[in-house]
């Protein structure tokens, strides 16, 4: 198990480096220079802007130092709004997006999990069909149709939620916290349905209810730990979805997180803010998806030697 | 191709039971034919602009509405048809083409080049892609072949995986093994052998990625990085209707409608599809 986790660790780090050479030399292909957009400057203006951003050295030694201070936790300047560096802004929107994120997966987890385990239990009923209905929709309908048609429901017509922000007036968490979350409810209540119905036909779970164990117990002790694999191994690539959900649902609300900046600096084309948060991004979605592959092999102890 | 008849009336057979696959084949086909004549069958031309009707409700004349420049929002529906169908079916071509050559390869070839291979696609599989589509649109700018390749080089890694697992089985039957005795080249090997035998996985995946497709480059014209206008596609329509969803909100709900409509029927034709080929997954 130990060897396992030191070989995935391990693995995770050229991808890390790789992810951030290409990226900066792939910024560096980008057409015009940083500074383009300002009114004609003098040579002398330039060669010093040139110098204060490091542009005057050599590639590779631009290369070398940018390397040298992420590690350090670094992004360099943003060349869109002089003065703010973009670890500051990263820092500034991350722990809103965070946020964001968790209540989604929350929301997504609790209801996803409810719906699809009382399908799998209840097959072939109400129960069963009315769920995975609403599931079919989540999955068809985007995050960024959701979103505004919630908005107009219950913000515009009905008056109930405020329609935009984060953490201002009292409610207006939950439209974007739903939005973001509803598609992963959609996919987790299908995983879970589906884990659940392999896991109940199987033999272990006939000997527990021989067994005479509580129809409880069997469920919540025997068949959803085997039933629910599917649904960690899940979350790490939905942590790279949400993220993406997070552009949209950022941009649709208003909210001042790290998915809002990135799209703004994508639209401005502020170069090192795209390729600060692109590393950044890059290192958080190895991260979990690290994270879910160890859980995994943790909850199997099948896969484990593979 | 007589040998493999049977599997396919089969299938075809299969699939035409299946109401949910049928109707979502309808709509498709209906969708396809009115995109492809929409300069004819489109009541006003898309650019076409009533400045003095502005934004105005479903009615006689305009039976979706108009939007806030008079134009037309069924004609933009059925042009933003055109691009988006099109992003769907070329982008998800770019991802065949690498996912079934690179597949094909690894598998065929086995040993050292396959594991090489296939390590690179579980490397692929663990990055950002969708932050790279956006940085690859802001470097070089977002235009409609770019956008093609950027979303077909994200959508082959599954493609890849399912053909290699495919031509590992196929490899040590039989016929590919006399094939190979009788000294078939490689690439008629692929061509007569291999190709034949796996396109029905192939055409399931396809189905299911087109929707998948259809949704990335909706999304990236969303935040707009995608289409450019005038272009419009319906992830384009739909960014608008957002814009001016409180006092015309039609604008948002019928473009929204479409989009979901095309989405329930790739899905379901696409099920329906991988039913129909796959006898073991109908029978639960």
């Amino acid at each position: 198990m130990l060897a396992i986790f030191v070989k995935r660790v391990l693995m995770a780090i050229p991808v890390l480096l790789a992810v951030a050479t290409m990226t900066f030399f792939l910024i560096k292909l980008a057409p015009g220079g940083p500074f383009d957009a300002e009114k004609a400057v003098s040579p002398q203006v330039l060669k010093n802007l040139n110098a204060v951003y490091n542009l005057d050295a050599s590639q590779w030694v631009q290369y070398t130092d940018y390397m040298t201070g992420v590690v350090q936790g670094d992004f360099g300047p943003s060349f869109k709004y002089p003065g703010r560096s973009v670890t500051e802004m990263i820092s500034s929107g991350l722990p809103i997006t965070f946020e964001l994120a968790m209540y989604a997966i929350l929301i997504a987890l609790v209801i996803g999990i409810l719906s699809g385990v009382l399908a799998a239990l209840k097959r072939n009923t109400m129960l069963d069909f009315i769920p995975m209905a609403i599931a079919m929709i989540g999955i068809c309908v985007p995050t960024f149709l959701m979103g505004p048609l919630l908005v107009l429901i219950f913000g515009i017509q009905l008056e109930l939620l405020p329609v935009a922000g984060w953490g201002q007036l009292s409610g207006d968490k939950i439209l974007p916290s739903i939005t973001l979350g509803f598609a992963y409810a959609a996919y987790i209540a299908r995983l879970s349905r589906g884990g659940m119905l392999e896991v109940l036909n199987q033999d272990f779970i006939r000997t527990a209810r021989a067994k005479g164990l509580t129809e409880r117990m069997v469920v919540i002790k025997h068949a959803m730990q085997g039933g629910l694999i599917p649904v960690v191994s899940f979350l790490g690539p939905a942590i790279a979805g949400l993220l993406a959900g997070s552009f949209v649902v950022e941009t649709i609300f208003q909210i001042p997180g790290l998915g809002r900046f990135y799209v703004e600096a994508a639209l401005n084309r502020d170069y090192t803010m795209i390729l600060g948060t692109t590393i950044f991004f890059s290192a958080m979605i190895v991260f979990f998806n690290l994270l879910s592959d160890l859980a995994s092999l943790w909850l199997n102890p099948r896969s484990r030697d593979v | 191709m007589s040998k493999n008849s049977s599997l396919w009336s089969d299938a075809i057979y299969r699939l035409t039971r299946n109401k949910a696959a049928m109707m979502g084949g309808g709509i498709l086909v209906a969708l396809i034919i009115s995109a492809l004549l929409a300069p004819w069958i489109a009541p006003y031309s898309y650019s076409y602009q009533d400045l003095d009707l502005g934004a105005s409700p479903p009615s006689a004349e305009h039976l979706l509405g108009t939007d806030i420049l008079g134009r037309d929002l069924l004609s933009r529906i059925l042009y933003g048809a055109r691009v988006s169908l099109l992003v769907g079916f070329v982008a998800t071509g770019v991802a065949l083409v690498i996912g079934v050559s690179w597949g094909v390869i690894a598998g065929y070839f086995g040993g050292r080049v396959d594991s090489v291979m296939m390590r690179i696609v579980d490397i692929l599989y663990g990055l950002p892609f969708i932050i790279f589509v956006i940085l690859l649109m802001v470097i070089f700018g977002s235009n409609l072949w770019l956008l093609f390749g950027a979303i077909g080089a994200v959508e082959w890694l599954t493609m890849s995986r399912i053909v290699r697992g495919q031509v590992i089985v196929l490899k040590n039957q039989e016929f590919v093994l006399a094939a190979k005795a009788m000294g078939v080249s490689n690439f008629s090997m692929f061509k007569r052998h291999l190709l034949p035998n796996i396109l029905g996985p192939i055409a399931v995946y396809a189905t299911l990625t087109i929707p998948a497709v259809m949704l990335l480059e909706s999304f990236l014209s969303f935040l707009g990085l995608g289409i450019q206008p005038p272009m419009s596609s319906w992830g384009t329509l739909i960014k608008d209707g957002v814009e001016s969803m409180e006092e015309f909100s039609w604008l948002l709900i019928y473009p929204g409608l479409t989009f979901t409509i095309t989405l329930f029927a790739l899905n379901f034709f696409g099920d329906g599809l991988r039913d129909a080929l796959d006898p073991k997954t109908t029978d639960n």
